[in-house]
Parts: structure tokens; C-alpha cells; sequence
């Protein structure tokens, strides 16, 4: 751990060849547990899932096809279970969004940087939903309340943040490991003499942190979430 | 929604997590004829009978189910091996880094599907009852060494059945401050 200089930016041959190797699968279920983990949403890996569908619809094709032309029953039903498995992990990728979606929808259409993280059909669901879940509580409760507090926002007037918006919490720890050997990770939390100390990664070692100290290299694909 | 977990906690559930383990490789010894399998997630075979071929568990496993073929247990699911692990686990609080991420999925797995492939069956799965019990109760007893000035923590040779427990309890507990690297560096 003598260098502190970041090794290895340019990808070697080997590194280069396991990225040929890996899979849209082994991508997606990557994308899968990092949005599974991490606390706020990430951005929608939109190639990706592109890719994943498009391969989903050839091999369903291909499975009918063999289905009536009386292939062999059994490595028919492998590919299905083939087929099956990536269904799920597709699915449950989109699930965890909506979720997060559901969940946080108000602090996601505040920042742009976020809204711009979900796909179109994410907007659409999202801005259906705000304007739902406002309608409602404007029908149901905020109409009747003293005007100052008839916000779906704040709390009252005289609030000065947004403070009836769930946000996710970033400070929450979450597991992560490092591709590589990362130096000079910032940690932005922690008592006040601790933050100047910068923190290093050790490939394949799995840690325990504060999500908000290794956010940026979450969204730029140099640690995964576990 | 079936097997989804809470994502409140951020816990892969335990059908989640067999679900992952499903994708490691094991080496199989197929007893019928069949081309090579295209799959979305990667090709296999082509499988000729007594030849082992290596394929993902749930492969190896959906074969077993209708007698296709017979699993060759991994290396580390040996009475030899796992006695050297246990009495590793025994001697020191540090985990020991010779069994993978997913050994208690996979173990139970095969123990589940392929129980007549395991030699000595019985004393591997008591020494890996056995063995998980010590690492649990390493990892009990590290999560209470935990105070409120660490910054993170950096742990070896966790799998993934442990990482869910660690979870659970640091989310929680409200954490101000997080975990300095020096009083758990292991």
C-alpha cells in the first residue's frame, strides 16, 4: 500500500478480456444488487436493459419455436429456466426502482440530478404518482386544515425546508467492495478530526461504510454494492 | 412479491441469496448426450456422458433432479478440509479465508439435491453446522467491539449469510459516527 497514485486506469489484457467475457446477465445482476443496497436510486442503466430485453425476446422466440418443433423436452425446460432466471432478475431490478420511486418520488422531482436518473417510463409512473398522491391528500386532509398548513411539503409557512419530504438516508452503512486499489477516498462523515484522513481500498476486501463517503465511486462503477 | 426482501434493511432475503449462489460453477458428471446450451446467461456444455463438464448450480442441480447426471462436491466440501477449517476457525478470531462467499447456499444445496454425491454426507454437514456456528459467533462478538468513533469498518473472509447479520444490527442502531478502521483491522 506504498503508492497512494491510482494504478491501473488503462485496462490490461486481462482485465479487458474479462470484460468481453462478462455477461449482460452478470451486468444486470451487478446493477441488481447495487440498487438493492444503496439507499438513494441510481441511474438507470438504460443500454443495459436495452441489451437484457432484447436477448430476453430473442431466446423466448427461440424457446416457441423449439417448443413446436418437438425439440428435446429436456433442454427445452433448461432454457426456460434459463429464461426464468434473467426474467426475475430483470423484474426485480425494476421492483427495487419502483419502489424507491414510490417511496421518495417528492426529493427525486425536487433535483434534477436524480430525476434525470429514472427512465421514461420511471418519469411517467413518478409524475402520475405525485400528482395522485397530492390530489388525494389536498381532498382528504390538507383542504381542511388552517391555511398555513395546507402544504404537501411543509409542515406549515413558516417551515424553511421542504420537511414533510422522505429523503433517503445516505449516512446509512452499507457493504461494498472495490475493484481495484482505491486511495484518497474523502470520508465526509465522522468525527470532525477524522475527516482530513483519507481512506484506502484494498481490491476484493469487503467494507463497511457510510454510503455518502463512497457515493461518487458507486455512480462511477468503481465499487459494487453487495 | 415474492422473495423480495425488505428495502428498508437492504437485505438480500435467503431465497435471494441462493438465488446468487445458483450462478457458481461446479463440476458435474453427466450420464446423457446433449449439445451444447446457449443460454442468456452463458454457454454450457456439450455434455457427454462420464466427461465432466462445469455449469452453474442450478443447472447442475435441475440435471440431478431428473438423474441426468451426478455433482462432484467442491474441493472444500471434504471431512479433511473442513476439519482444517474448523480447528483454523477454532484456533483464532480471525475468520479464516478457505471457504467462499456463498458456502452456506451452496452447501445446502447440494445437501438438499445431491446428498448421494457427498462422500461422508453426515460429518460434512455437521462440520459445517459446526464451522458456521464459531464465524457467527466471531461475528457477535466483533459487532459488540463496535463504538461511535470508527469511520469504517474493513472486514476479511465475511460470507454472505454473515454480511446479513452485520447488516441487520448496524442499521439498526443509529449511527452518528462510524467505525475506525484501526480498532477492527483484521
Amino acid at each position: 500500500m506504498a503508492s497512494s497514485s491510482m494504478e491501473g486506469s488503462m485496462p490490461t489484457m486481462d482485465e479487458y478480456e474479462a470484460l468481453l467475457s462478462t455477461t449482460d446477465v452478470e451486468l444486470l445482476k451487478r446493477a441488481w444488487r447495487s440498487e438493492k443496497a444503496a439507499p438513494e436510486i441510481l441511474r438507470y442503466d438504460f443500454d443495459l436493459v436495452g441489451r437484457v430485453t432484447e436477448q430476453l425476446q430473442l431466446m423466448e422466440e427461440t424457446v416457441d419455436e423449439k417448443s413446436t418443433s418437438g425439440a428435446d423436452p429436456l433442454s427445452l425446460s433448461l432454457y426456460q429456466m434459463d429464461l426464468d432466471r434473467t426474467l426475475f432478475l430483470l423484474r426485480s431490478y425494476l421492483r427495487i426502482r419502483i419502489q424507491k420511486i414510490e417511496k421518495y418520488m417528492f426529493h427525486i422531482r425536487k433535483s434534477d440530478e436524480l430525476w434525470n436518473r429514472l427512465s421514461k417510463g420511471e418519469k411517467d409512473f413518478a409524475s402520475r404518482c405525485i400528482d395522485d398522491l397530492k390530489h388525494h391528500l389536498e381532498e382528504s386532509v390538507l383542504s381542511k386544515l388552517p391555511e398555513n398548513y395546507q402544504s404537501v411539503e411543509k409542515q406549515s409557512v413558516i417551515s424553511e425546508e421542504d420537511d414533510m419530504v422522505p429523503e433517503p438516508r445516505l449516512d446509512t452503512f452499507v457493504l461494498c467492495r472495490s475493484k481495484e486499489y482505491l486511495s484518497g477516498i474523502q470520508l465526509e462523515d465522522g468525527p470532525v478530526e477524522d475527516r482530513s484522513k483519507l481512506f484506502e481500498m484494498e481490491p476484493g476486501v469487503l467494507y463497511f461504510i457510510c454510503y455518502k463517503s463512497i457515493k461518487p465511486l458507486v455512480e462511477s462503477g468503481k465499487i459494487d454494492l453487495l | 412479491m415474492a422473495g423480495q426482501s425488505d428495502p428498508e434493511l437492504s437485505l438480500f432475503s435467503a431465497e435471494e441469496l441462493e438465488f446468487i449462489a445458483e450462478d457458481e460453477i461446479v463440476d458435474i458428471v453427466p450420464n446423457l448426450k446433449m449439445g451444447p446450451l446457449n443460454f442468456i446467461s452463458g454457454d454450457f456444455g456439450p455434455f457427454i456422458p462420464q466427461i465432466v463438464a462445469q455449469v452453474p448450480l442450478w443447472l447442475a442441480v435441475a440435471l440431478k433432479k431428473r438423474g441426468k447426471c451426478s455433482i462432484c462436491p467442491p474441493q472444500w466440501m471434504s471431512v479433511e478440509k473442513l476439519t482444517q477449517v474448523l480447528e483454523a476457525e477454532r484456533n483464532s478470531q480471525e475468520m479464516s479465508e478457505q471457504l467462499p462467499f456463498h458456502y452456506v447456499e451452496i452447501s445446502r444445496l447440494l445437501f438438499d439435491h445431491a446428498n448421494d454425491d457427498i462422500s461422508d454426507a453426515y460429518m460434512v454437514r455437521s462440520l459445517i453446522e459446526d464451522i458456521r456456528d464459531v464465524r457467527f459467533h466471531k461475528v457477535e462478538t466483533d459487532l459488540e467491539a463496535f463504538n461511535g468513533r470508527t469511520i469504517a469498518v474493513k472486514i476479511k473472509n465475511l460470507s454472505a449469510m454473515e454480511v446479513n447479520i452485520v447488516i441487520s444490527v448496524l442499521s439498526n442502531v443509529h449511527f452518528h459516527y462510524i467505525i475506525s478502521p484501526r480498532q477492527l483491522r483484521r
